[in-house]
């Protein structure tokens, strides 16, 4: 009963996504309040039955029903228990499935925190989100669904791949969803405004939380992605631009300016045109994330559904979707009014520049990702485009982007000074400098570029900082009153200063890891020793384990330094026996921000091991760096004037009634 | 029928979400609007004159600016009036009440399988222990030694088994793994090379000839690594060695031994007529010995039942085409030719598939002098 309730709970959002895409349409024209707030209770009622039929089919995995196909194919009844619930979105139905709970979660949050929205505003966007809503339900009920039935269940599952058996799938598929769905609603507040007719100041207020909230989620779904890939992987590597990452790094890009784009719309009202534009890609470049990975275009570890009739739905849904938004923009943009000027040198100009630079380093990735796609179609050719492309392309673009970021911030908006804005930054400018000097004396010779990246990256830290410390006059005005400035300063402003910070941060990071990574392969018996870096690290032992669904051998290091024991390493590698595979389970020693990471490979006949060691200065800083980000998201998103939902001092309806 | 239950209860509670909002009249729902917006900005620019953090012209700059959005935006603002749309609202409470449900049930019945209940593992295997075939008694077997690899009671229990459903891989891992955690003996490692080498479709691989040879020297009586070890120098092409090693367990062998006619088959086969000869189970020393002292009618009552007691075992295994020409033979010397003729169409059939062997057999029938 479980399986078929979740099952007719899905048909049955469908039906509600259908009604709430309809008749609030059909309500805000009519201006009929009844019909609109249809809107409301439906979104509310289908995230009900989303959460029931997502968790019928975690029931369904966690008590190993395998006359249910997907728990079947994905899932063993000896595999750990958190596993078998990461298990539900391991796969593609399961994983659509949170797709959809997310989206459906996001309409309810609208439903109900959007008090703040005008009534017609509320019930379009709604209605827009069921439009989307409707298009994934029914994809998922025509071609991916998880609750297909098979009449005689067999004894036991086919398990899930074994490198998704990880505490890292638990989380991170789940934050890039709420990333990308997130954008849904920003998607939806642009195509709600284009129907409207009407943008000002106000609409830019409104999306800019839903956009915040869908950053943040997305940042540390990236970063959070990029580590598992480093450590479950085996390879030291954490970014491959592989088009799966990509696929999640260009809404991010875009984002990021929509980010920006709307704080100009909000304080100027300018840039209306084009930041409901950058609403639209954003979310377009998640659909056609989500297309990339679940149409089996692409070959990669992310992909496991590989069914053509899938491919061609989510290709239509995509161009629906954007052909549709696209279309409507083209037909209503003109004639929305143009907003505020502004001086070339200013705040604004300062956020064009970045916009600039973000959408152009989003259409590289864009080109890079599908230029091969495009080829092998055309001309069956198959050719990579790999890590140098990137690297040529990305890099440029994104150097005079960081040097550009210290100063917006420092910009007046309308017309701004640039040499007032430099003045200000000239102690983060000889921070710089030192820092330059101080890598390069260090490391004596070595790359040219390295210590001038670091410089850049010191650069942005120092110079978010000194903004704030300008901000609050420190140093100029006595401590206490600095100190309450500091205190009254609006969130958002520490939240940007934080993020500017990550971004220098999470630049050390990578600098250092790419420039002074050192590697060592060796095969190595019991009691041989490895140097590297300043480290020693012997196999001590190689021992066999067994776990609740595989084998394992564990080997077991001891790293010292300077003959003190600093501590032990057990790499392993698991043996799954169901599907016949193997992973590789990194071992990482963490001293400071820097790690030692050891792989393993193939056993040789002569009790050797094969052994891949790591020593990476500082590479956690390039998560830290996006935490920082999200963490400045989440403080500019508790901002005051931002707060989803913050509870309002009730008003009187008739208090209102001016307002309309 | 709880199923229904619960589905129309779902269905009701989706309707009702729909219905809802309608049933609360033409009343103006609490609303947000931009107006509100400006006025937090007024507020925000105040706060932050107030803190220092703007200067005061720059301050009334902003004021002025947001005033001037505000009229604009209570220009542009719509009127308030709320209509009440009845007919629609009837339309859609109809789709809630009729087509939301008639959707569902729709969609539901072409996807769904209501028919069919939960199966999880836990009740299955609750179920199974009366129903048991025995892949899924396997299965559980492997499933609970995949968890405890160390059980070698475990492993007992499971290696035969594998081996009759010829997975005689495995089979030959699970009796590895009784020697792992039971100890050595000669049978283990004899039934481990029965393993290996069925595995490897009836060779003797150097592996299981290693295992055979293992038993031996633990046992140099083990009837069954002698014998295969013959099989091996047989197959090695060292007939005279096979040889050797089969007539020396006959020769120590008890004459009830089970194994004795397969270790003479297999004797007569590599020693060819001969062997064949000496060792066809033809009445025993004891037997003439016996029919010796019998008359005429006794002799023939003990012949006949020798005969029956071949022709019984043939009837069970009939693969053997030298015990059908003799089982001919008897029949013919006992002057039952009708019988005798029956015997051959009989064995004819079983050997349809066989060619060399119909023709072996029709080859013997032909000297006999009676027709197919």
């Amino acid at each position: 009963m479980i399986a078929e309730a979740g099952h007719y709970a899905l048909v049955l959002a469908l039906g509600l996504a259908i009604v709430q895409s309809i008749v609030p349409m059909l309500g805000a024209r009519w201006r009929d309040s009844g019909l609109m707030n249809v809107a409301r209770s439906s979104a509310l009622a289908q995230l009900l039955f989303v959460t029931l039929s997502f968790g019928a089919l975690t029931m369904l995995h966690v008590t190993s029903d395998f006359s249910v196909v997907n728990v079947f194919e994905n899932s063993h009844s000896l595999k750990p228990l958190l596993y078998k619930i990461t298990g539900v979105w391991g796969n593609h139905e399961g994983s659509m499935l949170l797709w959809v709970l997310i989206l459906a979660l996001f309409g309810a949050m609208v439903a109900a925190f959007g008090n703040n929205l005008p009534l017609s505003l509320r019930a379009r966007v709604l209605a827009v989100q069921g439009w989307i809503a409707a298009a994934f339900y029914f994809f998922i009920l025509a071609t991916s669904n998880p609750f297909l039935r098979i009449v005689s269940p067999p004894i036991e599952g086919r398990d899930l791949n074994p490198i998704l058996q990880d505490i890292g799938l638990a989380i991170h598929p789940p934050m890039l969803y709420l990333g990308y769905v997130g954008f849904s609603i920003s998607f939806s507040f642009a195509v709600a405004a284009l129907i409207e007719g009407r943008i000002d100041a106000a609409w830019a207020r409104w999306v800019r939380p839903w956009t915040l909230m869908a950053w943040v989620f997305l940042t540390l779904g990236i970063a959070m992605g990029s580590y598992w890939a480093y450590y479950e992987l085996g390879w030291g590597g954490w970014w491959f631009w592989d088009p799966v990452e990509n696929a999640s790094l260009m809404p991010w890009l875009s984002g990021t300016a929509l980010l920006h784009s709307a704080v100009v719309m909000e304080k100027r009202n300018a840039l209306k045109v084009w930041t409901i534009l950058l609403a639209i890609v954003t979310f377009s470049l998640s659909l056609l994330g989500t297309f990339l990975v679940r149409s089996g275009v692409l070959t990669s570890v992310h992909t496991f559904a590989s069914d053509p009739s899938r491919g061609v739905f989510i290709l239509l849904i995509l161009c629906l979707f954007i052909g549709g938004s696209l279309a409507l923009y083209a037909w209503r943009a003109p004639s929305l009014r143009q907003g505020g000027l502004f001086a070339p040198i200013s705040r604004e100009g300062a956020l064009v520049l970045n916009n600039l630079f973000l959408t152009t380093a989003c259409v590289t990735v864009l080109v890079g990702t599908l230029y091969p796609l495009g080829l092998e179609v055309l001309t069956g050719d198959k050719i990579s485009v790999g890590a140098p492309f990137f690297n040529l392309t990305f890099g440029p673009l994104f150097v005079p982007l960081l040097i550009a970021v210290p100063f917006g911030p420092l910009l007046a908006w309308k017309r701004g000074d640039l040499l007032a804005a430099a003045q200000r930054l000239f102690a983060a400018g000889v921070a710089a400098l030192m820092a330059v000097a101080l890598v390069w004396a260090w490391v004596k010779g070595g790359p040219v570029l390295a210590p001038l990246a670091i410089g850049l990256a010191v650069f942005v830290i120092v110079a978010a900082i000194s903004e704030l410390a300008e901000r609050i006059g420190l140093l100029r005005v006595p401590f206490r009153t600095a100190m309450h400035r500091a205190a009254g300063l609006p969130r958002s402003n520490w939240g940007t200063a934080f993020a500017h910070a990550g971004l220098g941060v999470a630049l050390i990071g990578i600098v250092c890891e790419t420039t002074w990574n050192s590697e060592r392969i060796a095969s190595m018996k019991p009691n041989d020793t490895a140097a590297i870096a300043s480290y020693s690290v012997r196999l001590d032992s190689l021992v066999q384990r067994q776990g609740p669904n595989y084998r394992e051998q564990i080997a077991q290091f001891v790293v010292s330094r300077d003959g003190q024991v600093v501590g032990t390493m057990s790499p392993s590698k698991r043996n799954f026996a169901t599907r016949g595979m193997s992973t590789t389970e990194a071992a990482l020693l963490t001293r400071g921000a820097s790690q030692l990471y050891i792989s393993l490979g193939e056993a040789g006949a002569d009790g050797a091991i094969a052994v891949r060691i790591y020593y990476k200065p500082l590479v956690l800083l390039i998560w830290f760096g996006p935490m920082l980000m999200a963490f400045g998201g989440l403080l500019s998103l508790s901002d005051r004037r931002l707060r989803v939902g913050a509870p309002k001092p009730a008003r009187a309806p008739h208090d209102l009634q001016p307002a309309e | 029928m709880a199923l229904w239950f619960v589905l129309g209860l779902m269905t009701a509670l989706a309707a009702f979400a729909v219905l809802w909002p309608l049933s609360r009249g033409g009343k103006f729902s609490p609303s947000g609007s931009e107006l509100a917006v400006y006025r937090d900005q007024l507020a925000e620019v105040d706060r932050d004159a107030m803190a220092g953090l703007i200067a005061s012209p720059d301050a009334e700059a902003a004021r002025v600016e947001i005033g001037r959005r505000m009229i604009a935006a209570s220009e542009a603002a719509p009127e308030t009036s709320s209509s009440v749309h009845i007919t629609a609202r009837r339309a859609v409470a109809v789709v809630a009440l009729a087509g939301l449900p008639a959707l569902a049930a729709g969609l539901y019945l072409t996807f769904g399988s209501p028919s069919l209940g939960d199966f999880p593992l836990a009740e299955r295997q609750r179920a199974e222990i009366s129903t048991a075939s025995l892949d899924r008694l396997v299965g559980q077997v492997e499933a609970h030694l995949e968890k405890n690899p160390s059980d070698a009671r475990g492993w007992e229990v499971l290696a035969p088994v594998l081996f009759k459903l010829g997975r005689y891989e495995d089979a030959a891992k699970a009796f590895r793994n009784i020697i792992a955690y039971k100890g050595e003996s000669a049978s283990r490692h004899a039934d481990l090379g029965e393993a290996l080498s069925a595995a490897a479709g009836g060779v003797i691989s150097a592996d299981a000839k290693k295992e055979f040879e293992r038993a031996v020297a633990l046992d140099n009586q083990d009837i069954k690594s002698r014998y295969f070890l013959g099989v091996a120098a047989d197959q090695d092409g060292r007939t005279d060695d096979a040889r050797k090693i089969w007539q020396a367990m006959l020769d120590s062998a008890p004459a009830d031994a089970p194994w004795r006619p397969l270790v003479q088959a297999a004797l007569s086969q590599a020693g060819g007529s001969v062997a064949q000869r000496n060792d066809a189970p033809g009445p025993t020393a004891d037997d003439i010995a016996a029919a010796k002292d019998l008359n005429e009618t006794d002799r023939n009552v003990m012949v006949r039942g020798m005969v029956d007691r071949l022709a019984t075992r043939l009837k069970q295994d009939g693969n053997d085409v030298q015990g059908w020409l003799r089982l001919v033979r008897a029949y013919m010397v006992l002057g039952e030719n009708e019988t005798a003729r029956q015997a051959v169409s009989d064995a004819q059939r079983i050997f349809e598939k066989d060619e060399q062997r119909l023709r072996e057999l029709n080859d013997g029938v032909k000297q006999l002098g009676i027709g197919g």
